[in-house]
């Protein structure tokens, strides 16, 4: 086994503390999941003090990061490399997934305890470590292999989640998800074998130098990008997404709609800039259907009665105002200063997204589980009773519409400014109407909250801190519009 | 020596009593009500700090990068002062009245909180250095002030408010594509630079105008010129403090300072004269002052006449800046002010009205005056200086934008500003007929649609209080509008020292 640090042959040594955080982001989740199954937590406390490890790897990477510069580790093992690299977009990303998987784990035991579970919410925590591990596996991976380990690993344990409620309609939900999923990975998988045919190798770095545009490097990118698609729920490939929330317990929501989903579009955007550098066409027919996806998304969640179907529709066209810079990162003819706002811009805004839909998935749990309603109607008269959940919901949104000083907001100005510099117009319109979009079905859930003529219901206390941890996150996704700075400079020179 | 704590330390202010409001229970009402105070006093003492620095010609920046190239900057220049200093004085009365009228009602918490987020939103324009800080305060404060246009929850106030975001959202939107665009541009442009736009505008003459035309209109809304005033009279369903607030401090003086900023400080205005858009300017100004009061001689209640008069009287401001001289700059930053006062001060009379006595409708007005003598001489003072008599301040208003238009050779804005003191004169003088000289035959003594019991004074303190000041205060600015600090020496002074060459 050799280390290296650095792209190729720096010479930095390795710090002492460098390989054990490594291997504590990766495993810690998975072995404290495992433990929680045998010994489920009841309270927060142990959760946190579980959390504490697992927080601290990610800072220790961080640190890290910031000395080294950027990470390399690589095993031979009989002819197949195998490599992680830390650079900083992976930092961020993986900061992401352990403040969001945390919270998520956090905001369980309450929500558990509240809910009639059955006998099985105890493998809740095992699959929760699942994904997290396979989440920073993703980040971290270089070779096409990893990649799809951790794909799959993660695919399967969310599947899993969401049929742990075994109730009927989460079953069939649950069992179309597991179906469409398996086709995407199928599909990767077909993408995969061909260029590893072709070109013999699997490894990105190696890749990025043998691969030549041509049929097969079109054929399998477009196996890649479909497969993934589906499974990020790109539209018009996200029909399954809805009703697998609906039935969802809502940290499994919160999860699934802020990483599980992000995760596929990290490795589509990696594969690509590999696969299709300058390809014209392809990522101007992702952006078309961003576009679509836009309009779509906004008008399912405008027109529902439901309060998850909202926030997963919602997942819908946010994800479009993503897809809609796909030609501003792998187009041709970029400026480069377009180009780098555009990178900053999108992963502001999926970073944005990530906390401000965890956050708003853990708002509506919280005002269903009040309630017991899960309907739009059912919240009138909520503003008085439930301030604290809507205050979350609310700033949660700001997030979503773009609206300053939110990272949401930050995010679109970014994007904005690299679509008036290449002159896009039709995506800068994409982006306004999605703000308006947005607010238009955010404001039509208000309107039933502030509606006092509603009889009063009775309301379910929530357990302390339920709403305390989806308004922490809610408050990093706002507070990162005006701090963006700190982030973004992390991941200046990386590129996936 | 730079102070660059005291505009932060201002915006910061309000953000923590924010905060505190929201973490404080609902039955806190004593802690709530001490709190909102000491705050409102603090930040008086604050603005009345960055005044003195400002007067003695030093300007505080507070700054950081939020991201490559764009800063987020605040600023105490003479101009963002001012407005600040007219939100926070207003701010300490607004609030009193509040607590008085809001006396038992139920939200009372979400109306503070959002109320006190309303006036940082407001604080944080005054002072916001260039147009990306401006944007972030302007939006915040569309939404911080739909739950306080909702507050009541009836299906009138959801629909008001649903208006009330379809025009700020747009107008937001719209205001956000002209910043990207100048930002695409020039890239940060300080609301200080000396240079404005000046260079851009043999090559981008087009592009200009669009930009200009995108930003004003994005802040029109707001200020409510004609055709994108539709919000304002439907927002009148909210509670007479909330009324107060959008209409003299908060939202169409934001939308009013944002225009002035943009011609003033972003393009100048020789630029804006250059690019031809100022006399548009002016004459959507006019149409608005025009339409607005004939509007509001239509109605038949004192709040929605209230309103149509702010769509009318909110574009002397933008009138003035047409007019493009030192005297019409004069009376359009005067008028910022002048406005504010006497407007809340009439708010606050019909809030007065309709809490005490329960009326609401003109023709129920009569012989209120002897009832209610102290809120019936604020409002003449209200209604006396809207028509523009002297010696209230909208007469300083009138005559300084009468000599602008006389200077400028514009002389078909003497005609606007005649037709619209008798516009003025002709819904406000029945009002004032009917208070005083109406016997109100129907209405005698006890006999009003909705009386409270009579207490030691006409209407409750917290209410009575905050209106007379106000009133007082309008008078003042324009009885003694010649002393320094008045309204209008520091119109003049900014004016003087940034604006005029």
């Amino acid at each position: 086994m050799i280390w290296r640090f650095g792209l190729f042959d720096s010479t930095f040594e390795p710090l002492l503390y460098t390989h054990w955080a490594l291997l504590a982001a990766l495993g810690l989740p998975l072995l404290l999941g495992m433990l929680a199954a045998l010994f489920p937590p009841k309270r927060a406390l142990p959760v946190a003090l579980a959390c504490v490890p697992i927080l601290a790897s990610g800072l220790m990477m961080l640190s890290a990061y910031d000395q080294a510069g950027l990470l390399r580790w690589q095993w031979e093992i009989a002819d197949i490399n195998l490599s992680l690299r830390l650079n900083g977009l992976s930092v961020l990303l993986l900061l992401m997934t352990q403040v969001i998987g945390v919270a998520a784990a956090l905001y369980t035991p309450g929500y558990l305890r509240l809910n009639e579970t059955g006998p099985l919410a105890r493998w809740l925590w095992p699959l929760i470590g699942v994904v997290l591990s396979a989440l920073s596996l993703i980040w971290l991976a270089t070779d096409l292999l990893t990649l799809y380990a951790g794909l799959e690993l993660m695919g399967l344990a969310a599947v899993g989640m969401l049929l742990l409620s075994g109730k009927v309609p989460a079953l069939v939900a649950g069992m179309r998800y597991l179906l469409l999923a398996l086709v995407g990975s199928l599909t990767y998988l077909l993408g995969v074998a061909l260029i590893l045919g072709h070109w013999g190798r699997l490894d990105l770095q190696g890749l990025a130098g043998v691969i030549e545009p041509g049929p097969v490097a079109w054929f399998a990118a477009a196996l890649i990008g479909a497969g993934l698609a589906l499974k990020a729920a790109l539209f018009p490939l996200h029909a399954w997404l809805s009703p697998v929330h609906e039935n969802a317990w809502t940290p499994v929501s919160a999860l699934h709609a802020a990483l599980v989903i992000k995760a596929s579009l990290f490795i589509l955007l990696l594969l690509w800039s590999i696969l299709l550098p300058d390809t014209f066409y392809a990522p101007r027919v992702i952006a078309w259907l961003g576009l679509l996806a836009i309009v779509w998304g906004g008008l399912l969640a405008w027109r529902t009665d439901s309060l998850k179907t909202l926030v997963a529709s919602s997942t819908v066209g946010q994800l479009g105002y993503l897809m809609v810079a796909f030609p501003l990162l792998l187009g041709p003819d970029i400026a480069p200063l377009p180009r780098a706002l555009a990178w900053e811009g999108f992963w502001l805004q999926l970073m944005g997204h990530a906390f401000a839909k965890a956050a708003m998935f853990m708002a509506a749990g919280n005002l269903i589980l009040a309630t017991g309603e899960s309907t739009l109607k059912g919240l009138a008269g909520t503003s008085r009773r439930l301030p604290l959940s809507l205050l979350v919901f609310g700033i949660a949104s700001i997030t979503l519409m773009g609206l300053p000083p939110s990272s949401g907001f930050t995010a679109k100005w970014l994007l904005l400014q690299a679509m008036v510099l290449s002159q896009q117009w039709w995506a800068v319109a994409a982006l306004l109407t999605g703000t308006l979009l947005t607010a238009a079905y955010i404001f039509r859930m208000f309107r039933y909250c502030f509606d006092e003529t509603a009889p009063r219901h009775r309301y379910q206390p929530l357990a302390p801190g339920m709403d305390l941890i989806a308004l922490t996150l809610a408050l990093i996704a706002f507070a990162l519009g005006l701090l963006a700075h700190f982030p973004l400079e992390l991941m200046h020179g990386g590129s996936p | 020596m730079n102070a660059a704590w005291l505009p932060l330390t201002a915006l910061a202010t309000s953000l923590l009593v924010v905060v505190i409001i929201f973490a404080l229970p609902e039955d806190a009402r004593r802690l709530r009500t001490t709190i909102n105070l000491a705050a409102a006093v603090v930040k008086i003492i604050l603005v009345i700090l960055m005044v003195r620095r400002v007067a003695a010609g030093h300007e505080d920046i507070f700054s950081f990068q939020v991201i490559g190239g764009v800063d987020f900057v605040l600023r105490s220049d003479a101009l963002g002062v001012m407005f600040a200093g007219l939100s926070s004085l207003l701010w300490l009365c607004t609030t009193i009245y509040a607590i008085g009228y809001l006396e038992g009602s139920a939200n009372r918490k979400r109306f503070f909180g959002f109320f006190s987020l309303c006036v940082a939103s407001t604080i944080g324009i005054a002072l916001a250095d260039n147009l990306f800080t401006f944007l972030i305060f302007y939006e915040m404060l569309t939404l911080s002030t739909y739950p306080l246009v909702v507050h009541n929850g009836t299906k009138q106030a959801l629909n008001a408010g649903r208006v009330y975001l379809r025009y700020t959202l747009s107008a937001g939107v719209v205001l956000l594509l002209g910043t990207v665009l100048l930002y695409s541009l020039t890239g940060d442009q300080s609301f200080s630079s000396e240079e404005g736009l000046g260079d851009y505008l043999n090559d981008h003459r087009g592009l200009l105008t669009l930009i200009f035309a995108l930003l004003v209109g994005g802040l029109a809304v707001k200020t409510a010129m004609v055709p994108l005033h539709g919000w304002l009279p439907r927002a009148m369903v909210a509670p007479a403090p909330v009324s107060a607030l959008l209409h003299a401090v908060a939202v169409v003086k934001a939308g009013a300072f944002g225009i002035l900023r943009v011609v003033y400080d972003l393009f100048g205005i020789e630029l804006s004269v250059e690019l031809g858009v100022i006399t548009t300017l002016a004459v959507a100004a006019s149409i608005t002052i025009i339409y607005g009061s004939l509007r509001a001689i239509a109605q038949e209640e004192l709040k929605p006449r209230l309103a149509f008069s702010t769509v009318s009287q909110v574009s002397y401001v933008i009138l003035g800046i047409g007019l493009f001289g030192p005297f019409g700059t004069v009376g359009a930053l005067a008028h910022l002010l002048h406005q504010g006062l006497m407007k809340v001060t009439l708010f606050f009379c019909a809030g007065n009205y309709a809490e005490e006595l329960g009326i609401h409708r003109i023709d129920e007005m009569d012989g209120a005056g002897k009832r209610m003598p102290l809120t019936s001489i604020a409002f003449t003072i209200g209604a006396f200086g809207m028509i523009g008599l002297p010696p209230v301040a909208g007469f300083i208003t009138k005559w300084y934008l009468g000599v602008g238009a006389i200077q400028a050779e514009m002389y078909w804005v003497v005609a606007v500003l005649v037709a619209s003191s008798t516009l003025n004169a002709i819904y406000f003088l029945p009002i004032v007929h009917r208070l005083w000289f109406r016997s109100g035959s129907a209405h005698g003594k006890g006999s009003w649609p909705k009386e409270q019991r009579l207490g030691r004074f006409e209407t409750h303190s917290w209410l009575l209080l905050p209106m007379v000041f106000t009133a007082l205060v309008s008078l003042g600015a324009g009885l003694f509008a010649g002393l320094p600090f008045s309204p209008l020496d520091w119109a003049a002074r900014v004016a003087n020292g940034e604006y005029l060459p």
